[in-house]
This record gives structure tokens, sequence and C-alpha cells, in this order.
């Protein structure tokens, strides 16, 4: 794009002159017209943009497959594997489902969730670059690897990470993070984006709260603060202890999927 | 802590932004809008913009990045006010129904070639 009445003059540089003589005996009419400020070229570009349209590629493949899919994040070491290896055993006699899993490297993750009989692809980001969360053109090659038609709900293991994960939409119909007691209170306020982009929010090990100076009343409304109104879980995935209201909530929400 | 790759997408949105009789054009400066919300460190961000500019018609170029302030505005009473601190309920009701209006930027506004006329010029 140009301001309106702009003339571009094209300028030929020596290697071109090289390739092609007929322009060169051309180079001496070219002529200066603008000789102070750089020339302006309008963009207006979302730099995402390239993942926003590959995510809502992914949207529409899910969608037109009748695949709830859920992404859950979270910082490294709060128990989205341990989190997901139960709520699997719950939910596989009633929901279909399979897994992505992200990580840098290994394939721990999807060896401790393939126990659960779910369907399991592993990426590695290492392989673009060690990649700090999931874009949606990879989840489109891993989605390749699983029978569509033969399930309900696929989710998403991100990579550990309570910053990056928040920016990409990988086409997902919905967000859930996990903040534990063994983190700070104050999580949810130094990094708001995540909470803000999720919907739901697990507050897990509760179990460790006897053995620890944390407020969880203070995380929780820490929480509310950056998004009110969020559901907010607090359970632990070691002893089960608060399960089962976040799995009555998850069912509803494919549920109301399925529905539509 | 994506801001290589980050920095990757502006280098070709720019490239692809060069109009195709200016094939030549050296881009002096690229203009882009960063929200505060937006999971990027302005500094970070220039070092790879450096590093991925290289070899390519936006070697050298400056990245200017303006950040955007959270904007909000309260669906129940209709205050709008900018966010400076994590507290996303309405300053006046104290309603939790926001909405943001800016923050969450990642654009690329304009690009600047630069003007080599002088070089070019016997």
């Amino acid at each position: 794009m140009f301001p309106e009445g702009f003339k571009i003059i094209r300028h030929l540089h020596h290697h071109e002159s090289h390739k092609s003589p007929r322009t060169h005996t051309q180079s001496g009419t070219v002529k200066n017209v603008q000789t102070s400020d750089n020339r302006k070229i309008k963009v207006v570009r979302r730099v995402l943009d390239v993942n926003q349209q590959m995510a809502e590629r992914n949207r529409q493949m899910f969608h037109e497959n009748g695949v709830f899919v859920l992404n859950i994040m979270s910082s490294p070491g709060s128990g989205k594997t341990t989190t997901l290896e139960k709520t699997l055993e719950r939910i596989m006699s009633n929901i279909k489902c399979a897994v992505i899993v992200g990580d840098i490297c290994t394939t721990n993750d999807a060896d401790r969730l393939a126990r659960s009989g779910a369907p399991v692809v592993q990426i590695n980001t290492d392989e673009f670059g060690g990649d700090c969360h999931l874009a949606a053109h990879v989840i489109e090659k891993a989605a390749n690897g699983i029978d569509l038609e033969a399930i309900e709900c696929l989710i998403v293991e991100n990579v550990g990470n309570l910053v990056c994960p928040a920016e990409f939409d990988i086409g997902e119909d919905l967000r859930v993070v996990i903040l534990s007691v063994t983190e700070g209170e104050d999580k949810p306020l130094k990094y708001p984006l995540m909470f803000r982009e999720c919907d739901a929010a697990i507050l897990n090990k509760i179990d460790l709260l006897p053995y620890l100076d944390y407020d969880s009343e203070a995380a929780v409304q820490n929480i509310l603060q950056v998004h009110p109104g969020i559901p907010v879980f607090e359970l632990s995935a070691k002893t089960e202890e608060g399960f089962k209201p976040w799995i009555q909530w998850l069912t509803a929400q494919v549920r109301s999927n399925r529905n539509h | 802590m994506h801001e290589m790759g980050i920095a990757m997408q502006i280098v070709e949105i720019a490239t692809e932004s060069i109009p195709k009789d200016m094939a030549h054009a050296r881009v002096a400066r690229v203009n882009l809008k960063v929200g505060k919300l937006a999971a990027v460190v302005p500094e970070s961000l220039r070092f790879c913009f450096e590093v991925a500019a290289r070899e390519t018609p936006l070697a050298g170029a400056e990245l200017h990045i303006e950040e955007i302030p959270v904007e909000a505005r309260c669906n129940d009473c209709n205050h709008e006010w900018t966010i400076s601190e994590p507290v996303f309920t309405c300053q006046k009701c104290n309603s939790g129904a926001i909405k943001i209006l800016s923050g969450r930027e990642l654009d690329i506004e304009t690009i600047e070639i630069a003007d080599e006329d002088a070089t070019n010029v016997s």
C-alpha cells in the first residue's frame, strides 16, 4: 500500500546490473524524487495472525468431528499430568478422550497418560526450536495422528509455562489453568494474562496445606481479582480431595458441546 | 520467551509488505504496537529482531515499539479507565463484568523504507 499520489522509482543495484545488462543501461535515468524522510508503508497486521488463522482452522476441524478441546496450562510442576491422569480415570468411561501432551523433551508424561487407555500424542517442542508453548500448527500436525471421529474430547496438556501459552490460541473450546499451593499466592497477579484468558482455574495440592504457610483464600481472591466470576476448583490430584466438582463441571462442559 | 518466534514473524510480515516494485528496498524501521498485556518483553524482542533481521531487507532496521496501556470499560456502569495494576474489576462500581478495550496488541503498524536514492544516482 502506498500513500496517495506516491510515485515509486525503481532502484537498480549492482548485482542486478550484472545479471541484466539491459537494466544497466537504464541506471542513469533513475531519478532522485525523495531525499529526506523514509517512506512509510502501512501494514497494520497482527504479528500472530498466522497462528490465529490456523487456530480457527483447527477449531473448525474439531467442530466438524464433534470434538471438544480442552487446553490445560500451568507453570512446570504444578500437577498438570497428575490432574489429567486422575481426570481421565474418572471420565473415560463416559467420555472418549485423547490427549496431546507438549514438552520440550522426554516422553515421560505421555507414558504416564497412556496407562489411562486414552490415545496419547507426545509433542517435543525441541523439534520446533525448544518452544515454550504449543502453537496452532503443531496441534494440527499432532491431531493428524488421532482418530477424531472416535473421540469426544481432546485434552491438550500444554508446555509448563505461565506466560507464553496464554498468547497462543490452538483452536480449543476451553482453557483451564492450574495453580498449586507450593507456588506463591500472588501468581495470578504476576501472570494476569494467563488467568484472564482461562475459563476455569484449579488450585492443586491442597493436601499439602497443613505443612505450608499458604493462604489459599488469598490465592483464590487474587484469581478472582484478575478474572471475576471464574470457577475455581480447590483440589488435590494426589488424594483426589475436592475432585468431584471439577469432574462434574468438566463433564457438563463436554456434554453441552455434544448437544450443540 | 517466544520473542525469537515473534521476531521472525515480524521479519516475514515486513518483508511481504515491501511493494513488489521495490524488490530491493531496505527497511529502515518497523513500527510495532505492543499491548501491556501481551506476553512480550520489548528489550528481548529488540535483541531477537536484530538477529532475525540479518541477511534480510530488514538488516540493521530499527524496531520501534509503542507500548499500549490496558484500557477497560465496565459493562454495567460504562466507566472507562486505564488498568495499571492487576485488578480487573470496575474502579467505580466494582463490577467484574468488564471489557478489555486495548492492551493485547502485537501489531505491525507500518514499515519505513530507507531512501537510498542518493547512493544510486550517478
